[in-house]
């Protein structure tokens, strides 16, 4: 009666990622009311810095009171729905992701579409560049939203570029090789490679070698590179970021067709921490995309007293250099508190200079390398320790042990709280390991006394 | 290898039909009043621009609503991070609530049961994807709005076979017409998983009788398969038979347990009732939990911005203001198309009798060269270029007989309505004399012929010319 797609669950919505999530819900931490409930560390959202925000908002009741020049313009934006989108607005966002870029490129706000959230944008773009049956690679780990944001409608494939520690998971020449040839074997089409940079869930900006492979790679095969750069704002440190139109025109490969294989997935959710509001944008130098995109845009387009308060915020360059500036330092320190905090309990995390969460290793806090100890772990560190961290398995990541944890959504105080909760748990761990450890010898000398006993009998 | 989808370089968006070239040619040449009084007047547009006012007064003795306050107390984080696809509770109770006062509370709805989308537009797509295979199809009722062509088929891969309604009957759907349609669908091999009406209907501005709503609940039941209500209308009804919605069909036949209950899917929206089309508030209704439940997911898709689900949770809530909106709203519309009618009337153009919408399904029949399509199109392009008026021409809409056209009249001021009126009229009024004059040349010719004839043939008889 329904079509398949409704009763499947290929929304990708069973996974740990959103169980966490429902799990927190029930017993969610409150300092006050429920000190001993679940923290959450699974979701990436920024909270440092809305003070910056909202004292904006109260020196520019315009923005949010829908006028300009002190005079009311709600009903030309009642009735704004061109999916253009409003020119004062993408004039202010190519500015913002150039600003952002250090104004080592610049874009131009035709080539923009404006779309409900990159959630929407995503989706969008497999619609624009891929056939029912082809596919994306992608490498892993990766974000497990888009295990239904690329698939669940338009019916294309992600076949995973599989990253190790080896390399801090970097992207490698025989990984995409094998991932393309991968893709052969199971005859799809490879449209195009998706990356996110910087990257969710390993807060790692590309180098630039990864990125130049990716050229090469995109151009020997005749496929797109589209980058979801949506923490692009919020790359606290060095190495610098390198977005991959920097990487492009470093390449001078302006004047290629490569150029127009190229779209840049954008979203105010991270770097402005406006998830609520669905501000996402494509950009792309493909005009049949742009076109077909912004048509497309008609099934998501971004509410007009949305695109008018953000016009005006972001228009206030002075506020928004600052604001980057600010919240760049923020994320910093609070990055440095997780990762001096789980050090303390002897737990290592991948080095990282950008995002909202860090990449952790506790390999050696499982039983067993499988992500059956994995799960198990996961469960503990929810149930028990009371801590909501995402399992590397529910991001494709290919070795068990690895896990995301947001530093950038809870309060300093509460952060406290959970570097002391696995400290607790760890330490336990490992009086229970020395414990376990030490009843082994026991039994061991036990056995070997009482043979002993019985070698005298005879 | 393909370097783009199909559907990235194929036209199923339905965007080079004449519906979207009209509001082209406008952009290029737009009325105003001072700075282009001869310029193109919009009346293609389905917009409501008679109660801004109403809203205006309420945003200024409620700035809260949009400060992102609640009772003084600033909310803006919330807000910020609310994204949660199930919307927010307090936007969705309101809106049920408006709904249900819509329909004069006769029939109420459950807020678990409806689903936030960023407009109807996305919304109707959502539902596609949630009960229709790509190939299969659903039933529409023509005429129809002509974006269905993209909303309904275009990424979902689903069909459309229309259900041919006529003006014999004043485009009601009959049992005929929808077994026709079924049958059309068979021939084309596509398994049909349901009908789509809008009621009000988009483009005749009209209610559907109980009638046609106790026809269409027979045929899908005895079809087994879904109904989808697009009633984004269903706040513009301003004059009698009122509104009678498929919720209130529904309960009339005490269906509330049966079968078609869960098959039966509402669409709605505030862009023509509240007049907010910028705001992209749409919604799903349904009494099916897991349409609700895919829906609900795919909505991720296409959120309401909290800014915007705030602002109108506000507004729906307080009730005293819903109620005097929709009627002052009514009033204001039913004043509008009188005129409108009258207007048409005095220029010997008479519109389908409408109760609901904000626009009249015109008769141009009368004006067009030869009863064809080609003919419309003619009358179209004179009327946009010559007259300097975009109106929809019902080829557009995939009407079967040529000569009606949409003609919009909430979306401009009354001024500008009177001025559209003159230059149809006078428009007309030189068709007439043309044509007037062309049968006077066609006669003139015709006895000339006669006289050669007759003297070719009698040179004693001559014929006095004609003057």
């Amino acid at each position: 009666m329904l079509s398949r797609k409704s009763s499947c669950d290929s929304h990708g919505q069973d996974s740990f990622y959103f169980l966490g999530l429902q799990e927190y819900e029930k017993n969610p931490y409150h300092n006050v009311h429920n000190p001993m409930g679940i923290i959450q560390m699974g979701l990436a959202e920024n909270q440092l810095s809305f003070d910056l925000l909202e004292s904006w908002l109260a020196r520019n009741p315009d923005a949010v009171c829908l006028k300009r020049n002190g005079a009311s313009i709600f009903k030309e934006l009642a009735l704004f729905q061109d999916y253009h989108g409003l020119p004062a607005f993408k004039n202010a966002l190519v500015k913002f992701m150039a600003e952002i870029r250090g104004n080592k490129v610049k874009f131009d706000p035709n080539k923009l579409v404006l779309t409900a959230g990159s959630t929407s944008a995503n989706e969008t773009l497999m619609f624009c560049l891929a056939e029912r049956g082809d596919a994306f690679l992608l490498p892993t780990p990766y974000y497990p939203g888009f295990d239904r944001d690329l698939k669940w409608r338009t019916e294309v494939e992600i076949v995973p570029i599989h990253c190790s520690s080896s390399n801090g998971f970097q992207i490698t020449e025989p990984s995409l090789e094998k991932a393309y040839q991968q893709a052969q074997k199971l005859d799809l089409k490879v449209k195009g490679v998706l990356i996110t940079n910087p990257s969710n869930p390993l807060g790692t900006t590309m180098t630039r070698d990864e990125l130049n492979l990716l050229i090469s790679f995109a151009m020997a095969k005749k496929i797109h590179i589209v980058s979801d750069e949506i923490y692009s704002g919020t790359a606290f440190d060095c190495p610098d970021y390198i977005s991959i139109t920097e990487a492009l025109l470093d390449r001078h490969l302006e004047n290629t067709d490569m150029w127009s294989r190229i779209h840049i997935v954008y979203s105010l959710s991270k770097d402005l921490s406006l998830p609520g509001f669905r501000v996402g944008m494509i950009y792309s130098n493909n005009g049949t995309v742009v076109s077909a995109a912004t048509k497309m845009s008609s099934f998501g387009l971004i509410s007009s007293q949305t695109q008018h308060l953000l016009s005006n915020m972001l228009s206030d360059t002075k506020f928004t250099s600052n604001y980057t500036k600010k919240n760049q330092k923020r994320l910093r320190k609070r990055k440095e508190m997780l990762v001096s905090g789980l050090q303390s309990a002897g737990i290592k995390c991948l080095e990282s200079n950008a995002g909202l969460f860090c990449w952790v290793d506790m390999r050696h806090l499982l039983s067993s390398q499988t992500f059956e100890a994995e799960k198990e772990l996961w469960k503990k560190i929810l149930f028990e320790v009371g801590l909501n961290i995402s399992p590397g398995s529910s991001c494709h990541c290919l070795e068990p042990g690895w896990f995301r944890i947001c530093f950038a959504n809870i309060s300093e105080e509460a952060l406290h709280v959970a570097m002391k909760r696995i400290k607790k748990f760890v330490d336990k761990s490992y009086q229970q390991m020395v414990c376990d450890q030490r009843s082994v010898i026991h039994n061991w000398q036990s056995r070997i006394l009482s043979y002993n006993h019985e070698a005298d009998r005879y | 290898m393909r370097l783009l989808s199909r559907k990235a370089t194929c036209n199923t968006h339905g965007q080079d039909s004449s519906y979207f070239l009209g509001w082209q040619e406008y952009e290029k040449n737009p009325y105003d009043e001072i700075q282009n009084p001869t310029g193109i007047i919009q009346m293609g547009l389905a917009e409501n621009q008679l109660s801004f006012d109403l809203l205006e007064s309420w945003l200024a003795d409620n700035p809260d609503a949009a400060g992102f306050k609640k009772d003084g107390q600033s909310i803006f984080r919330e807000l910020a991070l609310f994204q949660d696809y199930h919307g927010l509770a307090a936007f969705k109770k309101a809106l049920v609530e408006f709904m249900a006062e819509i329909r004069g509370n006769k029939v109420t709805f459950d807020q678990n049961k409806i689903v936030l989308t960023a407009g109807a537009t996305s919304a109707n797509e959502t539902l596609m994807f949630c009960l229709a295979e790509p190939g299969e199809a659903f039933l529409l009722p023509t005429p129809y709005y002509p974006g269905f062509d993209r909303d309904l088929k275009w990424r979902t891969g689903v069909e459309i076979v229309p259900i041919q309604c006529t003006s014999s009957n004043g485009f009601q759907i009959t049992a005929p017409a929808l077994e026709e349609a079924f049958q059309e669908a068979q021939k084309r091999n596509l398994r049909v998983k349901g009908v789509l009406v809008t009621n009000p209907s988009n483009p005749l501005g009209t209610t559907m009788t109980r009638n046609e709503l106790n026809l269409l609940l027979s045929f899908i039941t005895e079809k087994g398969i879904h109904l989808i209500s697009d009633e984004i209308y269903s706040g513009t009804v301003f004059s009698s038979p009122g509104f009678v919605s498929i919720m209130e069909a529904l309960k009339d036949r005490k269906c509330e347990n049966s079968q078609v209950w869960n098959r039966v899917h509402i669409v709605y929206s505030l862009s023509k009732d509240l007049g907010l089309p910028g705001f992209r508030v749409g919604a799903i209704y349904s009494n099916d939990d897991m349409v609700v439940s895919a829906a609900t997911k795919m909505s991720s898709f296409g959120l309401v911005s909290s800014q915007t689900q705030y602002l109108l949770s506000a507004l729906l809530s307080d009730k005293k203001f819903t109620r005097n909106y929709i009627s002052e709203n009514q009033k204001r519309l039913k004043q509008r198309k009188k005129l409108l009618v009258k207007g048409l009337e005095k220029a010997g153009i008479s519109c389908l009798k409408s109760n609901a919408g904000l626009f009249c399904w015109v008769n141009m029949k009368l004006l067009l060269s030869s009863n064809t399509f080609e003919a419309e199109m003619e009358l179209w392009k004179k009327i946009v270029h010559e007259v300097k008026l975009n109106i929809s021409p019902g080829s557009s809409c995939h009407c079967t007989e040529p000569g009606w056209f949409r003609v919009c009249f909430a979306n401009m001021s009354e001024e500008t309505l009177s001025l559209a009126i003159q230059r149809l009229n006078s428009f007309v009024k030189s068709m007439n004399n043309q044509s007037h004059h062309q049968i006077k040349k066609s006669s003139r010719r015709k006895s000339l012929t006669k006289w050669v004839f007759r003297l070719s043939f009698d040179h004693d008889h001559r014929e006095p010319e004609e003057r």
